[in-house]
């Protein structure tokens, strides 16, 4: 191969002109949005947004932090959000997808056609919406961004190809030893299992991190609306912003309101944790993905 | 389930009360396994709740809600709903924007996907990571960033696009009031977003290709174009298949922050950019027509279904392997 590839070095110049070309189309896009954080309000009136800011600065950032209440609360309800669900479908999740994955139980092929005919067919938006405001009663409180998404039948998927890789002995094993089916799990299960929960608990964290959807049909109360909401409300009206700061007990002079360069401010601070950890992240995912491919 | 009782045991005994043992062996079936069964407890709970519950809530589409008088106790209206759903000229226009946009989507992400993942495969692990990343990271983004990008991009007076489009000497385009622009907007944004997904799924296909093959074409003088042609894409189809039927089969729903966030709810942009999961949602929260949001649902819930149906028997007759169930 190694030989063979030498010979079509020009082709392989064009392979690697192309992936260029096209990396930068994907990040080009988001450079324009650092920018633009970075930039001064007057310099956009007159220029328009610019890839490089003619000067930099961090004012949008130091508005936004002036008073920093909103931002604040909505870090910490998508830390709470983000932290409490991982852990309560990360267990709840891996428990059911074990059960479906042994295949001496004879109960799991039932249970996993009760599971995944979710994936199939579905009550839609309104029942859903109904459910959860009108029955469980849990709109506009943070339980109602949580426990929707306990359980997301893609996930027990996932988790179910993790574990079916686990050897029957092991499990015949603990039962000879006399271990409930509670202990193997927790004593045997889990900790083989640690990769595999790893790879789902980030799958869930990105889900309750990254989510809109439960705030936008169920929150009201300003001090329960988590980052990527936040973040669609200050582009639906940018005086939601402004009012939500002055809330914050600081009068603020409207016109010196740096409307486009905070608003991209604020892009970066709720998109900026993701950043971070997304090479950690990828890994993980990468794993997790080619799995789901392979044996979904 | 009744067949989960032990055949063993009914052969022994009398054929009186079949139904009756069955019950039994079921019962004693559980209590053996309560352990087991105690741990997808929780888990069954959550599924039962979010997932078989909102089913009941369908008959929604049948009625006239009224909360005073609870689901149940609402009055019967036949299928006035779905007359006022498909007598509006709505129900056409998201109906074809939701299979015509999800067609693109699936047709251009997939081929460049596929066009991706092969020419990755002769670049080396290094540059290929490299790549990836790059190619990857938009994925990572929620659709709400997504819209903040794309408004950087098509704000009219500031826009990169109508920026440049200046200094090119052409005219600038009101991006957020012109619907014709959208399909392509919204195509080229999906790419963006899922490209570096459905690329790597397509690599791992690749990837799992047994490399004696290309190095026999190599030693018999094939070039890189004719392994590509001979070995990769015949041995990458069925799982290219698989994921486009996948895709065919959930073609009536949509990515709803992709439609919500990106237009910026214009009204404008409807008639290009409006698909079932945004009208069923502007219809139970903006005009609160809930029995109409219903109806529309369950028209989308069961040509969905009919359609994933559809598509596992297509899958069945290539390959019962790849099957869904």
């Amino acid at each position: 191969m190694e030989l063979h590839r030498k010979k079509h070095g020009f082709s392989n110049w064009l392979i690697h002109l192309w992936f260029i070309v096209f990396s930068l189309f994907c990040i080009i896009p988001f450079l324009y949005v650092i920018s633009i954080s970075f930039s001064k309000e007057t310099d956009i009136a007159l220029h328009g947004y610019q890839l490089i800011p003619k000067t930099f600065t961090t004012f949008a950032y130091e508005y936004l932090f002036e008073s920093p209440k909103v931002l604040i609360s909505s870090y910490l309800v998508s830390i709470a959000v983000t932290v409490l669900g991982t852990i309560l479908s990360l267990i709840i999740t891996a428990k059911l997808a074990y059960v479906l994955s042994r295949k001496d139980f004879r109960g799991s092929k039932p249970m996993s056609f009760f599971v995944f005919f979710t994936l199939l067919f579905s009550g839609g938006l309104v029942p859903w919406f109904i459910l959860i405001k009108n029955f469980l009663h849990i709109d506009d409180t943070i339980l109602s961004l949580i426990l929707p998404y306990v359980i997301m039948p893609w996930h027990v998927l996932l988790m179910k190809g993790f574990l079916s890789d686990i050897p029957p002995a092991l499990i015949e094993s603990g039962k000879i030893d006399g271990a409930g089916e509670w202990r193997i799990f927790y004593n045997i299960i889990l900790p083989i299992s640690k990769p595999a929960m790893a790879t789902l608990g980030l799958f869930i964290a990105f889900v309750y991190w990254n989510d809109w959807y439960l705030a936008l049909l169920y929150i009201d109360s300003p001090n329960l609306v988590p980052l990527q909401y936040m973040l669609y409300r200050i582009m639906n009206n940018i005086q939601f912003l402004s009012t939500s700061l002055q809330s914050g007990n600081i009068s603020i002079d409207l016109s010196k309101m740096p409307n486009e360069t905070a608003r991209m401010a604020m892009a970066m601070l709720a998109a900026g944790p993701i950043l971070f950890v997304f090479p950690f992240f990828q890994k993980y995912f990468i794993k997790g993905l080619t799995v789901g491919a392979v044996k979904g | 389930m009744g067949n989960m009782a032990d055949h063993s045991v009914l052969k022994l005994e009398a054929p009186v009360g079949i139904e009756k043992r069955k019950r039994k062996g079921f019962l004693r079936e559980v209590i053996r396994n309560r352990g087991i069964i105690s741990l997808a407890i929780p888990g069954l709970l959550f599924v039962i709740v979010f997932y078989y519950l909102p089913m009941f809530g369908l008959v929604l589409a049948f009625k006239d809600l009224n909360f005073s008088k609870g689901i149940w106790g609402s009055d019967w209206v036949g299928f006035n709903n779905f007359k006022f759903f498909f007598t509006s000229d709505a129900a056409l226009e998201v109906t074809r924007n939701t299979i015509v946009l999800n067609l693109s989507f699936i047709a251009i992400t997939n081929i460049m996907a596929v066009a991706f993942a092969l020419l990755l495969f002769e670049l080396s692990r290094k540059a290929v990571k490299l790549y990836q990343t790059t190619i990857f990271f938009p994925y990572f983004l929620s659709w709400v960033t997504v819209s903040y990008v794309t408004y950087a991009l098509l704000n009219p007076e500031l826009g990169v696009i109508n920026h440049l489009f200046k200094m090119l000497g052409w005219e600038g385009i009101s991006w957020y009031f012109e619907a014709k622009y959208w399909p392509f907007i919204l195509s080229l944004a999906f790419l963006w977003k899922n490209v570096g997904y459905s690329m790597l799924i397509f690599y791992t296909g690749l990837l799992a290709i047994d490399k004696t093959f290309y190095e026999a074409a190599a030693i018999d003088g094939a070039s890189k174009w004719q392994q590509i042609r001979k070995i990769s894409i015949p041995l990458l189809t069925p799982l290219i298949t698989l994921i486009v039927l996948l895709q065919i089969g959930r073609i009536f729903y949509s990515d709803f922050g992709l439609f919500y966030f990106l237009p910026a709810d214009s009204g404008a942009l409807y008639s290009t950019t409006d698909v079932i999961d945004t009208y069923v949602f502007r219809a139970l929260r903006i005009t609160g027509d809930t029995g109409m949001a219903t109806a529309a649902g369950l028209y989308q819930s069961v040509v969905g279904f009919a359609l994933v149906l559809t598509v596992n028997l297509i899958v069945r007759k290539f390959n019962k392997e790849n099957a869904i169930f």
